[in-house]
């Protein structure tokens, strides 16, 4: 059915359908029981709703699949079935955590030169051995010093590979699953601070003990040296913009990034994570922040309702987090209109500055960071319409479309 | 006194195992177990033939062949590589750096002495 006439049907306009069916109205009474009736399903199915990460991640899955999937008919699927739903999101993640692993065992197998020396290690002895037991066992006669010698060479050779096939096992060891079934440290380290809404209170007073912080959030190994460097960042920022001068001036300059860079005089990035880290008790908009390095891969990134960029590649390059790697230094801000039902409005701030110290000839490592604000009070005139991968996005005349999208994409459905 | 057979490996047991068979076959082994200086054992005393391990200490074995074939003294003299590494690209870079064979590890007392009689003669 379509939002017109569901709309229609209901008595109420199709923007504002559109705005409940993005979960941005609540629904309930009467408009509730009319809306589940018109479109036969139980209110209840409408009132849980299906949240926009958890379509976003129903559609990223099926990219996985080519054009089997009916992806106009996600938000369909995610209010009839949200167990499954779910299922479908989770296992996606899950793949996606798989397929990392695969390409780190492989660069591992490939490049490591711990392994290629234990490797080295293990065929020597065994070539060793194999010529040495070859000669002992061979036709010819031979005097007792040569057996002698070759028994002694067998000997210190399978001593050796004893040694070696050990070591090797035990480097080869797969670490245990236990603390990261199916997550990336990258987003252990998400789901740690989606626990506070990204906004690290301890941490926003200058004496707090960083390592004591680091170590009560209970990750291990990667992800915990990715938290703590999260932490050390965070930690600097508090001390360049405090939260008791930062609120309200946040307030009073509307969350302008620019006015609060020249009060603090700091720089903008340091601005665009201070206002992702904002406390979430309602007294502050939503607002995500995206950091990613030159070659696309996202470093860090709080979500907001909405916008989802994949972790690695195949992102749509005209967000202006990519933009701005064209123009180091110089910020960018832009409103970008992304193409889902609602037609989501985002105002971007984004800056890329280099990182370490630049040398000659070389070139930078850029780090690009965004801050992503969902409907700004005032539309501009002329946004720049935006998706987020080739495959799911309905744009066919795009001229920065890398690949066609899957059959289905191209006409927006309602429910 | 036979054909002269330069073997170039730093696994002392495999020295050992490869001089005795090729020196039971007739042939006269030496031996050089440093990768930075077998340019100069190789000047020194040409052989007829060179048996090359790819993983040497201090220089890699496709280093010293490429520098083998440069050098008018042993430009053509018969190398057959050694290596525990047996992926299609290092035999390639084997072939097109100039060597004559390669013999992956763990390889038979047989082969190696095979191998030596066609490349050098019987």
């Amino acid at each position: 059915m379509r939002q017109a006439a569901v709309a229609e049907a209901a008595g109420i306009s199709a923007s504002y359908l559109n705005l409940i069916e993005h979960n941005r109205r609540r629904i309930a009474g009467k408009l509730l029981s009319d809306l589940a009736r018109i479109l036969g399903v139980d209110p209840s199915l409408l009132t849980e709703g299906a949240d926009s990460d958890l379509l976003d991640q129903m559609r990223s899955a099926a990219t996985f699949t080519g054009d089997m999937v009916e992806i106009a008919r996600t938000e369909e699927l995610a209010a009839r079935y949200p167990g499954w739903s779910q299922l479908i999101a989770m296992q996606a993640r899950r793949l996606s955590v798989l397929e990392e692993r695969v390409r780190a065992l492989q660069d591992r197998m490939t490049h490591d030169p711990q392994l290629a020396d234990a490797l080295h290690d293990v065929i020597s002895a065994v070539t060793s051995i194999r010529s040495s037991a070859s000669i002992l066992v061979g036709q010819e006669e031979l005097d007792a010093d040569w057996q002698s010698r070759f028994h002694q060479n067998i000997h210190a050779d399978s001593v050796r590979l004893a040694a070696s096939s050990e070591a090797l096992i035990t480097y080869l060891e797969v670490p245990s699953m236990e603390q990261d079934v199916g997550t990336s440290p990258s987003e252990q380290v998400e789901r740690q601070l989606g626990k506070t809404a990204y906004h690290l209170a301890p941490l926003e007073d200058p004496s707090a003990d960083l390592a004591r912080f680091v170590t009560a959030s209970g990750l291990k190994g990667a992800a915990l040296q990715l938290y703590e460097r999260v932490a050390k960042q965070y930690q600097a920022d508090v001390a360049a913009i405090p939260l008791a001068d930062f609120e309200p001036l946040c307030i009073a300059s509307q969350y302008d990034p620019f006015t609060i860079a020249d009060h603090f005089d700091v720089s903008l990035d340091t601005v665009l994570r201070r206002l992702a880290s904002l406390p979430s008790d309602g007294q502050h908009p939503p607002m995500g922040l995206m950091i990613c390095d030159n070659s696309g891969t996202a470093l860090f990134a709080k979500p907001v309702p909405g916008f989802t960029l994949p972790r690695s590649g195949g992102a749509c390059p005209l967000w202006p987090i990519f933009g701005a790697f064209s123009r180091p230094a110089q910020p960018i801000r832009q409103e970008v209109l992304v193409p889902d039902a609602a037609a989501s409005r985002f105002l971007c701030h984004a800056i890329a500055l280099p990182v370490g110290t630049s040398r000659f000839d070389a070139t930078p490592v850029l780090h690009s960071t965004a801050l992503i604000m969902p409907d700004p009070p005032q539309a501009a005139a002329d946004p720049i319409e935006v998706g987020v991968s080739c495959r799911i996005c309905p744009r066919s005349a795009c001229q920065s479309r890398r690949e066609p999208a899957i059959e289905g994409v191209t006409n927006q459905s309602v429910l | 006194m036979g054909k002269r057979v330069l073997l170039i490996e730093d696994e002392p047991n495999i020295i050992e195992a490869i001089s005795f068979i090729l020196s039971r076959d007739g042939w006269t082994v030496h031996t050089h177990e440093d990768g930075v200086t077998a340019m100069e054992k190789v000047a020194s005393m040409p052989p007829d033939m060179i048996i090359l391990d790819v993983m040497l200490p201090g220089r890699s074995g496709f280093d010293i062949l490429r520098d083998l074939r440069s050098q008018e003294i042993s430009k053509d003299i018969p190398i057959m590589m050694l290596t525990a590494r047996g992926q299609d690209k290092d035999r390639e870079l084997a072939l097109r750096l100039g060597a004559t064979h390669f013999m992956t590890k763990p390889f038979s007392n047989g082969e190696v002495r095979d191998h030596v009689r066609n490349m050098i003669g019987a």
